[in-house]
């Protein structure tokens, strides 16, 4: 019944509906567009260094006369994958991590808060410095775990102390007076009051994941050129904005509409879920 | 003179919502008037207005003259001088009307410097001299504890001796003490008197109790959605009702000297401010409703020697002289099958023996240690029989929701035994409990938060329907949602979306899901209004009849529990002092707790009101970590004061174990000098009967 209600709610959403066409619009974008174009992505036109969008290059060409359409698009397709996993599997984790500690306190609580702690004071962007080498280069889904890992701990406390004053409410212990296993409460229960948090969360990691990786691209891993995402156009881009802003103006277009667009769907998953809406 | 003179008193919230729309009246030296309503109907909001407390963007207009002097639109310098020297006001929650960081005396002392030019040891002295004469023991040192070292009950006597410290004309006092316990509720209203004869104030006592108002007012203010719709004297409002609203709510109230049978319950619920009835309010509820009532709103008239009355009808129900039984429909509620066979011969469905729960009572924050036990569930048997409602009565902290919850979580307790439907807890396996868990449900007191907010209704109540591996799920929602009186195409929606009284139906159908022997009701009507809380406990009644159900009842209303009940148990710091039969108990209590307890009860009934004597407890439950050797009860039994040193030896030493009384069947009290007294007086057409 409640998957029924709030799907029902979700598609009556003018926010949630607009954020879905959006996302999927850009997904074709960056799946189909590419077949659209004149110029595959590891072709280099030398005839063409930095030059200005034009009926040829429609976005014109970077340092190495890559088509700057064909390349965005091949980033975008990193972007958009290591984006939404990363945030589905760091926010999932603090999640469940939160609630699970949260809820069952005793050695539970110690063990997975020792953990979150261990993860928070080690600096994540030394290990993954140290780890991804190693990794077998190219898997990037490898890359996506390693965000993933060191960036649900702080949430994951917020959800904790919010499940333990959610633990003591009526409906909970009505629940566990009915019989109900104790996993399935946090499933049924807790997590769903705490959507708000997790979705602001979740769309807040989106654009943090893909940010993220650039930062890391640019020290040389992750993404490793020559292959691209939209962080590491981002960040060459950006050197030569003024000079050249075609190179930074179409990546951090399409990442601002990507951002966007997930967070009209987060806006709209929230008041879908969240019964004192009405929209 | 009047001290006190509002005129058509309007509130316009931001938005447009009008939450009061015209009350006027007036308050005389030395007058309680008592203005009753249920929650929305304005009555806070009014003098919230009159003090000048509302928030700025809320539009005040009318007249309020105190002393003849306009308060309205009086600049907020000003007012302040008004606020807490002419007019004070006594909140419902006094912890927040304190600052946590200064002592009691501090603050009572600096409310007398605000505004009378005397010195500070003048002003300390002062505090204490006005502590003392709210009855606070050895006023010297406690005005120097800071405010959460009080109890709720001395709170709120230091929140009045701040009040009085400026010997205000007026008092207002919004709901002063909903939030206590009864036997504190008796001292503190008790105090209130005391306080009245002394500063000879008027008073404004606004609360949803009828039986506070009964007690205390001189004349009463009905009001119902944002208006007042009756005012007369107490005599008159309470026996010559005229208008059907204050006719349901006074028929509605169940009565510690009532009989049993179904109570009269008011259908629907009170309008919401911003979308009323176009004519008269009540219209939607009223069982007496003409065509014409929906044409226009009924004014407030004056109708005889000194009241008004808001009702198109009034002169035909003083005519015929109609009370709230014969206009309200009084629903039929089926016997019950069960209770013809003899109580010992019915099966027990849930049986406590000796049952006992302590706490460890920690300190420090690093090094955690135990510092004593709290003695919170002492030893308690009881049993009740199929088809029987057991309650379980006691103020704040004598054990009963700790009894509650042992019993719900169906562990092995600490010492004794549990035993649900001849199976005991300390020796079931899982899978016995989870199949127990199906015949033992629980409804909460507070129906919002028993149910999960983000829930549609209808997984509400399947999800012990799921979580017991039913089939047919959705037939069976819909088949109790009708049970409880509600549409089931009410099923996709949120909780929210209903009224107290319906989320109570919705935490009753959730109980009944699973066809339940036994369910444990914790308060389930204490936090509805009254005018709904009738109709939930006819649900109660009658579900109970008509599916053989037993109830463990706990509760601190006394009243409903005569209502309920068959048998009733009293707890007094974690143990039992009295169980028997509600009619022995009620009637002839032997316990002098239960005789206090009963007799610190306010009825709505301004005539016994008036003649009552009240058994006044001293000082305040002591704690369960440290009890009283010998009788709990010793440190505040009146009957111990005047007990002679020998027999006060006994009561110290030894512990009393509950006996049976020779006179009663099923009848027992834990006191060595157990002997009945009648304490609630019937009333006068009670004995006609
Ligand atoms: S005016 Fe009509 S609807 Fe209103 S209380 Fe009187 S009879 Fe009922
Ligand atoms: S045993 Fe003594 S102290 Fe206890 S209730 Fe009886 S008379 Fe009072």
């Amino acid at each position: 019944m409640r998957s029924k209600v709030v799907l029902r709610r979700l598609f009556r959403n003018n926010q949630a509906r607009y954020g879905f066409v959006a996302l999927v619009a850009l997904v074709l974008v960056a799946y189909v567009g590419p077949y659209i174009g004149k110029y595959d992505w590891t072709e280099k036109d030398f005839m063409a260094f930095l030059s200005a969008p034009s009926a040829d290059h429609w976005w014109g060409t970077t340092s190495i006369g890559q088509d700057l359409y064909a390349v965005t698009l091949r980033g975008m397709q990193k972007s958009i994958l290591i984006g939404l996993m990363v945030a589905l599997i760091s926010t999932g984790l603090a999640a469940i991590v939160g609630a699970f500690a949260g809820y069952f306190g005793g050695w539970v609580d110690r063990v997975l808060m020792w953990g979150v702690e261990l993860l928070l004071v080690l600096p994540s962007f030394l290990l993954i410095a140290i780890i991804s080498p190693r990794l077998k280069s190219g898997n990037w889904l490898w890359f996506v775990v390693l965000l993933a890992a060191f960036s649900w701990m702080i949430t994951s406390r917020v959800v904790r102390s919010m499940t333990m004053s959610l633990r003591e409410r009526e409906y909970v212990q009505a629940a566990l007076y009915m019989g109900i296993p104790r996993w399935k409460i946090i499933f049924r229960h807790i997590v769903p009051n705490m959507s708000s948090l997790l979705i602001i969360d979740a769309t807040l990691n989106v654009s943090s994941a893909i940010i993220g990786e650039a930062a890391l691209s640019f020290f040389g891993f992750g993404i490793q050129p020559p292959d691209v995402s939209l962080g590491t156009l981002i960040a060459t881009g950006s050197d030569n904005a003024t000079g050249y802003p075609w190179l930074f103006v179409f990546p951090a277009g399409l990442l601002v509409l990507l951002v966007l667009s997930v967070n009209l769907i987060g806006d709209g998953l929230r008041d879908a879920l969240d019964p004192g809406s009405n929209s | 003179m009047s001290i006190l003179e509002v005129k058509d008193l309007t509130v316009t919230f931001p938005g447009g919502v009008q939450a009061v729309r015209g009350v006027s009246y007036e308050v005389e030296r030395g007058e309680v008037l008592g203005i009753v309503g249920e929650s929305g109907s304005g009555k806070s909001v009014t003098s919230l207005a009159i003090m000048g407390l509302l928030q700025q963007n809320s539009v005040v207009s009318g007249s309020v003259k105190l002393h003849g002097q306009e308060l309205i639109g009086m600049k907020e310098d000003e007012l302040v001088k008004v606020r807490g020297k002419s007019i004070s006001m006594i909140f419902q929650d006094p912890l927040s009307a304190f600052t946590p960081v200064y002592t009691i005396g501090d603050q009572i002392a600096e409310a007398v410097r605000i505004h009378q030019k005397v010195n500070k040891d003048k002003a300390a002295k002062r505090a204490v001299e006005l502590l003392d004469l709210v009855g606070i023991p050895h006023p010297d040192v406690r005005a120097k504890a800071f405010p959460h070292e009080f109890s709720g009950g001395m709170r709120q006597r230091a929140m009045i001796a701040m009040a009085i410290a400026n010997d205000p004309d007026l008092l207002i006092c919004d709901e002063p003490t909903t939030a206590l316990d009864v036997t504190i509720q008796a001292q503190v209203l008790e105090v209130l008197k005391t306080a009245q004869q002394e500063t000879g104030a008027g008073i404004v006592m606004i609360t949803h109790d009828l039986g506070v108002i009964a007690g205390m007012a001189d004349r009463v203010l009905v009001m119902y959605a944002g208006k007042p719709v009756e005012q007369g004297s107490v005599d008159d409002i309470y026996y010559r009702p005229r208008m059907p609203y204050t006719m349901g709510l006074l028929a509605s109230i169940p009565r510690i000297d009532g009989e049993e049978g179904a109570l009269v319950p008011i259908e629907g619920n009170p309008p919401s401010p911003a979308s009323l009835p176009p004519g008269c309010p009540f219209a939607p509820r009223c069982p007496m409703k003409v065509d014409m009532c929906d044409e226009q709103e009924p004014p407030l008239v004056p109708s005889g020697a000194g009241r008004h009355v808001a009702c198109i009808r009034a002169q035909e129900i003083e005519h015929k002289g109609l009370t709230g039984a014969d206009v309200f429909p009084v629903p039929v509620i089926p016997p019950s099958d069960v209770v013809r066979v003899p109580r010992a011969e019915r099966p027990t469905v849930l049986e406590l023996d000796s049952m006992i729960r302590h706490y460890p009572l920690m300190k420090g924050a690093v090094f955690k240690r135990r510092v004593g036990t709290v003695h919170a569930v002492d030893g308690i048997s009881f049993d009740i029989a199929e088809g029987e409602t057991l309650a379980l009565v006691g103020e704040s902290g004598c054990g009963k929701t700790t009894t509650l919850q042992q019993i719900m979580q169906l562990a092995p307790p600490q010492g004794g035994r549990v035993v649900v439907l001849g199976k005991d807890s300390s020796t079931m396996d899982a899978a016995t409990r989870k199949a127990l868990r199906k015949d033992l449900q629980i409804v909460f007191q507070d129906p919002m938060a028993a149910l999960d907010p983000r829930m549609p209704v209808g997984d509400i109540i399947a999800e012990p329907l799921r979580a017991h591996g039913r089939k047919d799920v959705e037939a069976r929602v819909a088949e109790l949602l009708e049970l409880v009186g509600l549409a089931p195409e009410y099923a996709e929606r949120y909780p929210q979306q209903f009224s107290g009284g319906q989320r109570q139906r919705i935490g009753i159908a959730r109980a009944l899901a699973l066809e339940p022997k036994l369910i444990v009701l914790d308060e389930p009507v204490s936090a509805l209004d009254v005018s709904i809380q009738a109709g939930v406990i006819n649900l109660l009644e009658e579900l109970k009849n008509t599916l053989g159900l037993s109830y463990l009842f706990v509760a601190h209303d006394l009243a409903v529990v005569r209502h309920l009940a068959d048998r009733v148990a009293v707890m007094y710091l974690g143990k039992i002092a009295e169980i028997g039969t509600v009619q022995s108990v009620y009637d002839h209590p032997a316990h002098p707790y239960t005789q206090a307890l009963l007799s610190a009860i306010p009825l709505p009934d301004p005539e016994l009101e008036r003649n009552r004597k009240r058994i006044l407890l001293e000082g305040d439950l002591p704690s369960p970590a440290d009890p009283p050797s010998g009788c709990r009860f010793r440190t505040r039994c009146p009957k111990f004061a005047r007990l002679s040193a020998d027999e006060q030896r006994r009561c110290v030493d030894e512990e009393p174990s509950i006996a049976r009384l020779a006179s009663a069947v099923d009848h027992g009290a834990a006191c060595h000098y157990a002997e009945e007294v009648e304490v609630i007086t019937a009333s006068d057409d009670q004995e006609e009967k």
